[in-house]
């Protein structure tokens, strides 16, 4: 019998280099850290320098006024009810046509050339410049349906900048569904739609609504295509309708930072503050309904 | 009755039955309804029915709940059955053995098109639902799939109450009676009722896996299907509740035709009254090779690949 020791001995055809292979180990999280690091470290210093600029201006006063000549007296009233507006009015066109295209793909449509076309293509949209999409929108919503400079025009717009979101997420949400779900369904007599409507959507919802967070957070913060749109940089009312003249916070920032004078800029700082609660607020509604949904399941 | 045989890679179930109970009594007119019948034979399911019904009483060896016949299904250019006829007795556990790949859950999915499902997917022949051809002309799927109950291999209950899973087949296919009678009834019937009475809105993947497919079981049932289609029901499985699920399938038999897919000898040798072995080999796939009473079968089989088989020399 061999005498005891407290450690094993290498011997044999093993060379097991296990200090090494630590050692590798230890650099390998080090770098993820410090990537991290890295990433965070300057949104941080990003959101700092913001907070502390635009701060002193944040009051209930900034929030309720609408813009002015004189730093003092100007607010984002205006361009604050114009997100607001237009972001309802996206997501209500965009989710349901999302939902629907990626139902339609994923649970119909059949596996040939036209539907690997359709697929290549929506990812490829996803990946288009802004601003064509504001021309495309010039030229169909504003002119050729005569909806004017309108909300409904700039919604409608982004509607089509954040469809291939919608529909990408929707997408690999359902695809995550089960198919042993799908089988339970229809083997007890579901129809197919039947199935999809009782059993696929309600599972694959909490993954819908993550696609809808990332589709309100790149169209809330999108600029160019509500300017070429022709959202006014100057406001005065705030929208009485879908078919309001309207602005949108950043272009009514965008505005501010062009001033020369150096209050605008705070106010600029302070705008993006208001922006950046608003877009979290929206995007937490989003996560408690998901986490509820989760509950559920 | 041997001589009967011709064609002893596809043997007809009858006369399998023959051979293998020479003990029972059989008219002839009976043998030559349930043997397969060739192309031209008419589909219309209506007049079928009529002339397969014995004269007196029930016979299991013609009684047949599912009659499949000549059926062949390809996968794309991949054929997985090949000219398969047989019949399922009523109020009888039959077994579908034989190794992976041999053809079986396609068969046991072929009787409620399942298979449809599967991009791709051709069959030929016939398979009579109490004399009903499902893939006949006016027949849709979703009516087939309403009177073939089917157990998956994994538990699959939606997640959602114990209730609302039994009520689900239920509620769309219109059930008209009163719904806590059939939810007791049901998990009665899967012998659940015991262990959830006291809590139906409890959600159904909070069950343990034993539970989950007795869940299943009742689901299944409820909407009060002709035939009980079981896809390996107990492999994913603990011992004591294979056990379970066994003693039930003995229970549920008195009142419901099953067809079990198992890759368990033992299993299906103890829940079994009828087994059928298949195989598939290179100019063969997905083919029938015997069919006989369960205690026959595995005691006496006729054909050498069965024995081999059942004697673990292969699969």
């Amino acid at each position: 019998m061999a005498a005891r020791t407290d450690s094993f001995s290498s011997a044999g055809e093993f060379r097991a280099n296990l200090p090494l292979r630590k050692w590798k180990g230890y650099i390998f999280s080090a770098l993820g850290i410090l990537s991290i690091v890295i990433a965070l470290g300057t949104l941080l210093t990003l959101l700092f320098d913001v907070v502390q600029d635009g701060l002193p201006w944040l009051d209930w006063q900034f929030i309720t006024s609408f813009d002015s000549r004189f730093a003092q007296r100007a607010g984002l009233r205006a361009a604050l009810a114009g997100t607001l507006w237009m972001m309802a009015l996206t997501i209500l066109f965009a989710l349901p046509l999302g939902v629907l295209s990626a139902v339609y793909l994923e649970e119909y449509a059949g596996d040939n050339w036209f539907t690997r076309f359709i697929q290549v293509n929506i990812s490829n949209l996803a990946g288009v410049p802004s601003i064509v999409y504001g021309l495309l929108g010039l030229q169909i919503f504003v002119r050729l349906f005569n909806l004017n400079r309108s909300i409904l025009a700039g919604a409608l717009t982004m509607v089509l900048l954040v469809l291939p979101i919608i529909i990408v997420a929707a997408r690999e949400a359902i695809r995550a569904v089960p198919s042993s779900m799908r089988d339970a369904s229809l083997a007890l007599g579901a129809t197919r739609s039947q199935t999809v409507r009782h059993h696929v959507l309600p599972y694959a919802f909490p993954g819908i609504l993550t696609g809808n967070i990332l589709a309100a957070s790149r169209a809330i913060g999108e600029t160019a295509p509500v300017l070429v749109i022709g959202a006014l940089a100057y406001v005065a009312t705030t929208p009485t309708g879908p078919l309001s003249r309207f602005t949108v916070l950043p272009i009514q920032i965008f505005n501010w930072t062009s001033k020369p004078q150096k209050d605008f800029h705070g106010l600029a700082a302070a705008g993006i503050v208001l922006l950046l609660v608003v877009l979290l607020s929206m995007n937490s509604v989003a996560i408690y309904l998901r986490q509820r949904l989760y509950k559920r399941f | 009755m041997n001589t009967v045989r011709v064609t002893p890679r596809t043997e007809c179930p009858i006369e399998s039955e023959h051979a293998a109970s020479p003990d029972t009594h059989h008219r002839d007119g009976q043998m030559v309804a349930g043997a397969p019948t060739g192309p031209l034979q008419d589909s219309n399911s209506a007049k079928h029915a009529t002339e397969r019904q014995p004269v007196q009483g029930r016979d299991p060896a013609t009684d047949f709940v599912v009659e499949v016949r000549d059926l062949s299904l390809w996968y794309g250019n991949v054929r997985a059955l090949t000219n398969v006829s047989i019949g399922f007795p009523r109020n009888k556990v039959t077994a579908l053995i034989g190794p992976s790949g041999c053809g079986k859950s396609t068969l046991l999915r072929t009787i409620n098109r399942m298979n449809e499902l599967i991009p791709g997917v051709r069959t030929e022949g016939q398979a009579l639902l109490n004399g009903v051809d499902v893939y006949g002309r006016n027949v849709d799927p979703v009516e087939v799939r309403r009177r073939v109950g089917m157990v998956f291999q994994k538990p699959n209950p939606f997640p959602r109450s114990i209730r609302d899973n039994i009520l689900y087949g239920a509620k769309i296919n219109g059930y008209r009676g009163n719904y806590d009678e059939l939810v007791e009834r049901s998990l009665k019937q899967a012998a659940l009722w015991n262990e959830v009475k006291e809590n139906l809105k409890k959600s159904g993947i909070a069950l343990s896996g034993g539970q989950q497919q007795r869940l299943c079981i009742a689901r299944a049932v409820a909407i009060s299907p002709e035939v009980l289609l079981m896809d390996e029901p107990a492999s994913a499985l603990d011992p004591i509740s294979t056990v379970k699920i066994e003693d039930l399938m003995r229970d549920l038999v008195r009142e419901y035709t099953i067809i079990i897919v198992t890759h368990n000898m033992q299993q299906a040798a103890r829940v079994s009254d009828y087994t059928a072995f298949m195989l598939s080999d290179e100019e063969t796939k997905g083919q029938l090779v015997e069919f006989g009473r369960t205690e026959e079968l595995f005691t006496n089989p006729r054909d050498r690949r069965t024995e081999d088989y059942i004697t673990g020399r292969f699969g």
